[in-house]
């Protein structure tokens, strides 16, 4: 049976590749109701007005027909799922040993412990004939950082890799499957990695290491301390959230700047324009594409439809960033765009916690390929994605080098 | 191809955030012609709001303030060097050493300065300062380093607060009057005031509101204490007289512009009237010295001491400067400020003195954590938040779509049993700091509100 709603055309694995004319499809329809009910908005400037409207929830318990029982792990939400107060008591009391104001020097910080991990992998492969950029580089940079950042022991890496794997396979859209198994995987996943975590804070109780785990238990600001449930899934959160994005944002980059090939000499020449370039890569092929997870709290009037409160509504950021309305010429690749005020990082509230983080990574890891590498070829275009639509990027990015 | 716009000379007068931001702007848009940059300060560009805030916390030395400078803007600069009239017939800019500008096109930007303590022999008392400029901070955090016995600051307005907040943080003990009613009701009106008036209680400070300081006490030309309206007094070693800021216009004094103590009047495009209330097409004014016509403010004259207007109006003047009449853009962004003080974070946007009802949106007052919402006769013109300023975006667009106040129902941290409440503005006579912004008057031809003597 053909996909019908174009919510469905759009989840269809058959779209990953090129999402992009079905965005546009999706802009041109205005606010879209789905026939399950849901409603689907891919235009800048209702998806910006939606993402700081306070009748807006990211709580998946104020659906009218919630979809996935939060409690079923056993664990709390954590603040990604959740609405103010409570998403705004959690999220600064992990934002405290994490960035401003408490703590503006750690992501800085991690810059040569950064460059040293992306400077050692990128030596693996410049005498490498063909590697595949995700598993060679792009996965393990994010992964190695996230856990050194958090306080995970390097051997326990794998293990954290797996559980992850896990937890975002649960998350996955696909029609016409069950998806109830891959559902329990992911939430004994989550609750495994939350165990683990737990008992690792408190092994940092006892002896302090200097990680945000260890501040986290050491260092409670005004608010007291997290819980330790509260604290298990804010580390699970940060660990999925750290190793499942970034790894898109650097292999998404690569992919486009190699079909861009003026572009990649460019920065390879100036790479003091790369900071620029990675927010454009941010509009252009956004890590996160869409926001499945909101619904109003009230009936809510948007572009002339109203969205009925609890009504699952679907914000595609990847569609409002190469909205004409906002951008001029969209769907061209420039690094040097003047105003770039894309949603790569959603907006408002819930903006992306991690997204300094992802914006050093990324730097660092773009500027570290294209300098050291030779000269790259796409074997195939395009590659096999994996297979969210939300966390969209390639499975595997193999390229060819000739050394210069 | 150049264009008669974007040639010939162009002075800016005040070398400050607005003067700066204004040249570079004249540059970006494509100014070829020659551009002076007059400042009687001797430094170039600074910032401002570090002053009462870091400076004054020793974080940050006043002298490391610079302004960041967005490109080239290829000028010569005249600082440490005031203009002292403007001749509008023969197109000149007189400066303090005698030389004369000549201009095509000139920007008023010269700001404010700080409001005197009125009683000059009291002033000169060492232990008294003012708040505006690097070398006032920097004065001012060297004494505070020494460790005073007590700082009184009279007037609570942002500054006066600000400054009392970092005295605490100091550890220091503050004394704080204000002749109105609560800190920075001025500002908020009176209702959100009674949070500021918590919140400075909490943390220590001795306020005193409903007074005014009659006298400042000195021996031997030392300043040691202040008397009050009330009959009391206190010691002090250190008074900060933030009584809100003076405009600078008395150098256009004869001119024959629209200039005088509420500031320079200017059209929605940034150019300035004559005192007849005639636009000029050559003289130019942006930032806190302007004042202009705003369409959501029911078109009142306004004039903002905002960094973020200094920054959005320049850059309009100076787009206005060099481009022909049908492609010039009028400054109707939405007036927005910052504060912080006490360990919170204070953010408006629109004019919260614009109103007549404000409601608790968003938060708790208990929580520290909170969106104000303010509207004026059923429409949404203001919001203030407390360590909420994401949610600002989301009241500017219902500001400037004129969305029905209360706003509509539905916020996840909205309280049950917040109503709308008077928002409580006062007359800013009884106020002893000025209002940052100051509504003063309805239209762009009122010759009666232009000509009223200064003081």
């Amino acid at each position: 049976m053909p996909p019908e709603t174009l919510f469905e055309r759009i989840t269809d694995f058959a779209a990953r590749a090129d999402p992009y004319p079905l965005y546009a499809e999706l802009r041109d329809s205005g606010v879209a109701r789905q026939a399950d009910g849901s409603y689907l908005v891919g235009t800048y400037h209702e998806i910006s007005a939606l993402l700081h409207d306070p009748r807006v929830s990211s709580d998946p318990r104020s659906r009218a027909e919630p979809h996935e029982d939060p409690a079923a792990t056993g664990l709390p939400p954590s603040f990604i799922g959740l609405d103010d107060p409570g998403h705004d008591r959690l999220r600064r009391m992990v934002m405290r040993p994490f960035g401003p104001p408490h703590s503006p020097h750690r992501i800085d910080e991690l810059r040569g412990e950064i460059q040293r991990v992306a400077g050692e992998l990128a030596d693996a492969l410049v005498a490498k004939d063909r590697f595949d950029l995700v598993d060679d580089f792009a996965f393990p940079l994010p992964v190695t950082v996230i856990c050194r950042l958090l306080g995970v022991p390097e051997g326990d890496v794998p293990q954290m890799h797996t559980w992850a794997d896990a937890v975002v396979a649960g998350l996955d859209f696909a029609p016409g499957e069950d998806p109830s198994p891959r559902q329990r995987a992911a939430r004994e996943a989550r609750q495994a990695m939350g165990l683990y975590l737990g008992e690792l804070a408190e092994q940092r109780r006892r002896a302090p290491t200097g990680d945000m785990l260890s501040a986290l238990v050491h260092e409670p600001g005004p608010d007291g301390a997290l819980t330790r449930q509260e604290l298990m899934v804010s580390a699970v959160l940060l660990l999925i959230a750290g190793h499942e994005t970034t790894v898109n944002l650097i292999t998404n980059g690569m992919l486009t700047l190699l079909r861009h090939p003026h572009e990649y000499d460019r920065l390879r020449d100036h790479p003091e324009e790369m900071p620029a370039a990675v927010e454009e890569l941010l509009r252009y092929e956004p890590p996160v594409q869409l926001l499945p997870q909101r619904s109003p709290l009230a009936d809510i009037e948007v572009a002339g439809v109203t969205v009925p409160r609890g009504a699952p509504l679907i914000l595609v950021l990847a569609a409002g960033n190469r909205d004409p309305l906002r951008f001029p010429d969209p769907d061209r690749f420039d690094p040097r765009r003047p105003d770039n005020q894309h949603l790569g990082f959603g907006s408002g509230v819930h903006a992306c916690f991690g997204a300094p983080l992802a914006r050093v990574e990324t730097h660092l890891a773009l500027t570290t390929l294209l300098r050291r590498l030779g000269d790259l070829r796409l074997v195939e275009d395009s590659p096999e994605y994996r297979r969210s639509p939300v966390l969209r990027g390639p499975r595997h990015l193999h390229l060819e080098q000739h050394r210069r | 191809m150049t264009t008669p716009a974007r040639d010939g000379r162009i002075v800016v007068v005040g070398a400050s955030l607005a003067g700066l931001r204004a040249a570079e702007t004249l540059r970006e848009k494509g100014f070829t012609g020659e551009l002076t940059l007059v400042g009687d300060e001797p430094v170039p560009p600074y910032d401002r709001p570090p002053l009462s805030k870091q400076v004054l916390l020793g974080r940050v030395a006043a002298g490391d303030c610079g302004l960041p400078a967005r490109r080239p803007v290829d000028a010569r600069w005249k600082l440490g060097v005031r203009a002292t009239g403007l001749d509008a017939t023969r197109k000149r800019v007189l400066l303090a050493d005698g030389e004369e500008l000549p201009y095509d096109r000139v920007l008023i930007a010269t700001g404010t300065r700080a409001r005197p303590w009125p009683h000059p022999e009291e002033a000169a008392l060492d232990g008294v300062f003012t708040l505006r400029t690097d070398e006032d901070a920097a004065r001012l955090a060297a004494r505070l380093d020494a460790g005073p016995r007590r700082v009184l600051v009279i007037g609570a307005g942002f500054t006066g607060s600000e400054i009392a907040s970092a005295c605490r943080e100091r550890g220091l003990p503050v004394t704080v009057a204000e002749r109105g009613r609560a800190p920075l009701i001025g500002a908020l009106g009176g209702t959100a005031a009674a949070f500021a008036t918590r919140l400075q209680r909490a943390h220590g400070v001795d306020l005193r509101c409903g007074v005014t300081v009659t006298s400042l006490r000195g021996s031997g030309g030392r300043l040691t204490g202040a008397a009050f309206s009330d009959g009391s007094s206190i010691d002090a070693d250190i008074a900060v007289v933030a009584l809100g800021a003076v405009r600078n216009t008395e150098w256009l004094d004869g001119s024959g512009l629209a200039a005088g103590p509420r500031g320079v009047a200017c059209d929605a495009g940034c150019r300035v009237f004559t005192m007849y209330g005639i636009v000029t097409d050559d003289v130019f004014v942006a930032g806190d010295v302007a004042r202009f016509p705003h369409p959501l403010f029911e078109y009142q004259m306004i004039a903002l001491e905002h960094w973020g207007n200094a920054v959005a109006q320049a850059e309009v003047a100076a787009h206005n400067m060099v481009s022909p009449g049908p492609l010039r853009r009028p400054h109707l962004t939405v007036p927005a400020f910052w504060s912080s003080q006490f360990g919170l974070n204070i953010k408006s946007v629109g004019v919260p003195t614009f109103s007549d009802q404000v409601i608790l949106a968003q938060g708790r007052p208990e929580d520290r954590r909170l969106v104000a919402v303010y509207g004026y006769r059923g429409r949404i013109t203001a919001a203030v938040t407390v360590d909420r300023a994401k949610w600002l975006d989301h009241y500017r667009h219902l500001i400037e779509t004129g969305a029905p106040f209360p706003p509509a129902p539905g916020a996840a941290d909205f309280h049950a049993g917040h109503e709308p409440v008077p928002s409580d503005v006062p007359d800013p006579r009884v106020l002893s700091h000025g209002p940052t912004v100051a509504l003063t008057g309805h239209l762009p031809d009122r010759r009666l509100t232009l000509l009223r003597p200064g003081g």
